[in-house]
């Protein structure tokens, strides 16, 4: 990392921290919203961007670990600190599953994706059924009083929520930025770029392509759980919901698939995009349903055509802090 | 439970599977030639249906004479779509592919929702309600009907492809890219051709299913992710293939229904895609590559 590269990022850390101290109750709803998305990309990025396996499923584990831990929560009272654990649990379980039928079997690229989205799919049908979840009526959460602060439960006040979500992501940020430095990070870009000549270097492709699925998985299970305590509502028709997978991946393909500012920013930006995109429309008087979509969908190919690798690596090359790789 | 009952509900998940099977070839057929995962498959497939009930409600076309301005329509859409917006994205990462296409399925179904509302729509005709009785069986005329142009359109697609010249040299480009090329074969006319002739099958499996079931926006997605088990099921790139998954899954989606509740239905063909993706990875009728 460069001196200015440093210097921008505590300048970024510094903003982030101070920002509940000027900002209201929307703008900090909608800063929290940036930065679950940019955890979930950074999660999402360690499987598609550090190792190459395309996941387009998953809500499945933000879906699994939200009714983990609500399911105790609402039944039994455990709190979300021990709820995480079995949240953790279930998503590796799953993703290993998922992970370990695909690679033992050679699936890979577009395969390896629809496998991803039909298990999300076969998950939502399944927790339709599932009566002690509360089945396609939806599972709530009590909400306790917004102004009480209460860490244990998860439940409190916006800027509370907004500091976890702040916490959990600089842990994110940090561990990533490890983890691709490290020794396990260099063998998944190696099998990102190539398997076959990776697994002619003697690298366990199937070790470290499991690796990459177990800790993508268990990130977002965590991400999972936040959703559950901040939203406090959960339908398996809008939690395991392809556009959820959809949403969680397009903030890293925009700003730039395996960078690791590449998920922050894209995070932002979407987020900010369809923020700005409403307020728009509301003041020309458009408000249509669908027309938001449109006018988004329109920005996204947009992008798409004319930056390739995202809006990340440009940009770093122009700061000139272009140590990114890709 | 009787007999008859599950007999009926197996033929009629049999006629209204071959109208999936068309659809889900459109995309096999792209998928084959092109490469490029088409992922506003479901949204086209409405696209068609909407155009089918408007060209009813204006003209009272029958959908089976409104197939052929709906086709001619889907063609130059499709050809235009591939030479100008996919096929720059063509030697990009599937990422890239699978982002572009979901821009695309985003436009096709909220522009949808802006003109016509979130309300379901249908077009009505007599033979809809007549049915033809072999013995104990009831065959609903409409679904006949819808899964003999199914079929009739798969024929002459294959017929195209095995004796046509151009036929020929699209599967020349599939099989070979790089000798496609030397023997000079102009790649991107034929890629958008492949994707024109892609959108004709969805096109008039269109037209036929809007005589079966009501037209909303939200349904694009829910026939893109069935187009893709179908094709994964058949074998991607198949011809062949398409029409067994999707005979396949309308069939099991039917009897699903029927033994189970309806909701499960969609839950029976994600488990056949699953078995499938991990015991014949390459599809039933697909070839190992």
């Amino acid at each position: 990392m460069t001196v200015l590269a440093k210097a921008l990022l505590a300048a970024l850390a510094l903003a982030l921290v101070a920002l509940p101290a000027f900002a209201n109750n929307y703008v900090l709803s909608v800063a929290t919203l940036i930065l679950f998305f940019a955890f979930t990309g950074q999660a999402w990025n360690v499987m598609m961007g550090f190792a190459g396996q395309l996941s387009l499923g998953h809500s499945l584990y933000v879906g699994v670990g939200a009714y983990a831990a609500a399911g105790l929560f609402v039944h039994y009272g455990i709190g979300p600190w021990a709820g995480i654990w079995l949240a953790i649990a279930l998503c590796v379980l799953l993703g290993s599953a998922i992970g370990f039928l695909a690679f033992r079997f050679g699936i890979s690229g577009v395969y390896f994706a629809l496998l991803t989205i039909a298990f999300a799919e076969f998950t939502r049908i399944g927790f339709d059924h599932i009566d002690w979840l509360g089945g396609p009526g939806g599972l709530f959460l009590k909400v306790a009083q917004r102004d009480q602060l209460d860490l244990a439960n998860l439940r409190g006040t916006p800027v509370m929520f907004y500091f976890v979500m702040l916490g959990l992501t600089a842990a994110a940020f940090a561990f990533c930025a490890w983890l691709l430095g490290s020794r396990l990070g260099y063998y998944w870009q190696a099998i990102r770029e190539d398997e076959q000549a990776a697994q002619a270097l003697g690298i366990n492709t199937f070790r470290y392509k499991m690796l990459a699925v177990i800790l993508s998985s268990a990130m977002t299970a965590v991400a999972g759980v936040f959703f559950a305590f901040y939203y406090n509502n959960l339908f398996p028709e809008q939690m395991f919901h392809i556009i959820r997978s959809i949403e969680i991946i397009l903030g890293p393909i925009i700003g730039g698939v395996g960078t690791l500012f590449g998920p922050v920013l894209g995070a932002a930006v979407l987020t900010l995009l369809a923020d700005g995109i409403t307020e728009f429309l509301a003041a020309m008087g458009w408000e249509v349903p669908g027309i938001k979509q449109v006018f988004y969908a329109i920005v996204l190919l947009v992008v798409l055509m004319f930056l390739p690798k995202g809006i990340w690596p440009p940009l770093a090359r122009k700061l000139g802090i272009s140590k990114e790789r890709r | 439970m009787p007999i008859d009952l599950v007999v009926n509900v197996f033929v009629a998940g049999l006629l209204t599977g071959l109208v999936y099977g068309l659809m889900a070839l459109g995309l096999s057929v792209i998928f084959g030639v092109v490469r490029v995962v088409n992922f506003a498959h479901g949204e086209m497939m409405t696209i068609a249906m909407y155009a089918t009930v408007v060209l009813f409600a204006a003209l009272k076309l029958d959908p089976f004479l409104a197939v052929l301005p709906v086709a001619a329509g889907f063609f130059a859409f499709g050809y235009g779509l591939q030479a100008a917006v996919i096929n720059p994205f063509v030697t990009r990462p599937e990422t890239s592919q699978f982002m572009l296409l979901l821009a695309v399925a985003m436009v096709l179904v909220n522009g949808l929702l802006i003109i016509f509302g979130p309300d379901a729509r249908n077009v009505q005709v007599a033979y809809q309600l007549e049915s033809w009785a072999i013995g104990p069986i009831l065959v609903d005329k409409a679904r006949a009907f819808a899964a003999g142009a199914a079929v009739v359109t798969a024929g002459l697609l294959v017929a195209f492809f095995r004796y046509t010249l151009v036929g020929k040299a699209i599967r020349a480009c599939a099989d070979n890219y790089h000798g496609a090329k030397v023997v000079g074969l102009n790649i991107k006319r034929l890629y958008a051709l492949t994707f024109g002739l892609g959108s004709v099958c969805v096109a008039v499996a269109g037209c036929a299913m809007v005589l079966l079931v009501d037209v909303t926006p939200a349904l694009g997605m829910a026939y893109t992710l069935l187009a893709f088990v179908i094709v994964i099921v058949g074998g991607l790139g198949s011809m062949a293939g398409a029409l067994l998954g999707g005979v396949l899954i309308g069939v099991s989606e039917a009897l699903a229904g029927l033994f189970f509740t309806p909701s499960a239905k969609s839950m029976f063909s994600f488990a056949l895609l699953i078995l499938v993706l991990l015991f014949r990875p390459q599809g039933l009728l697909g070839r190992k590559t």
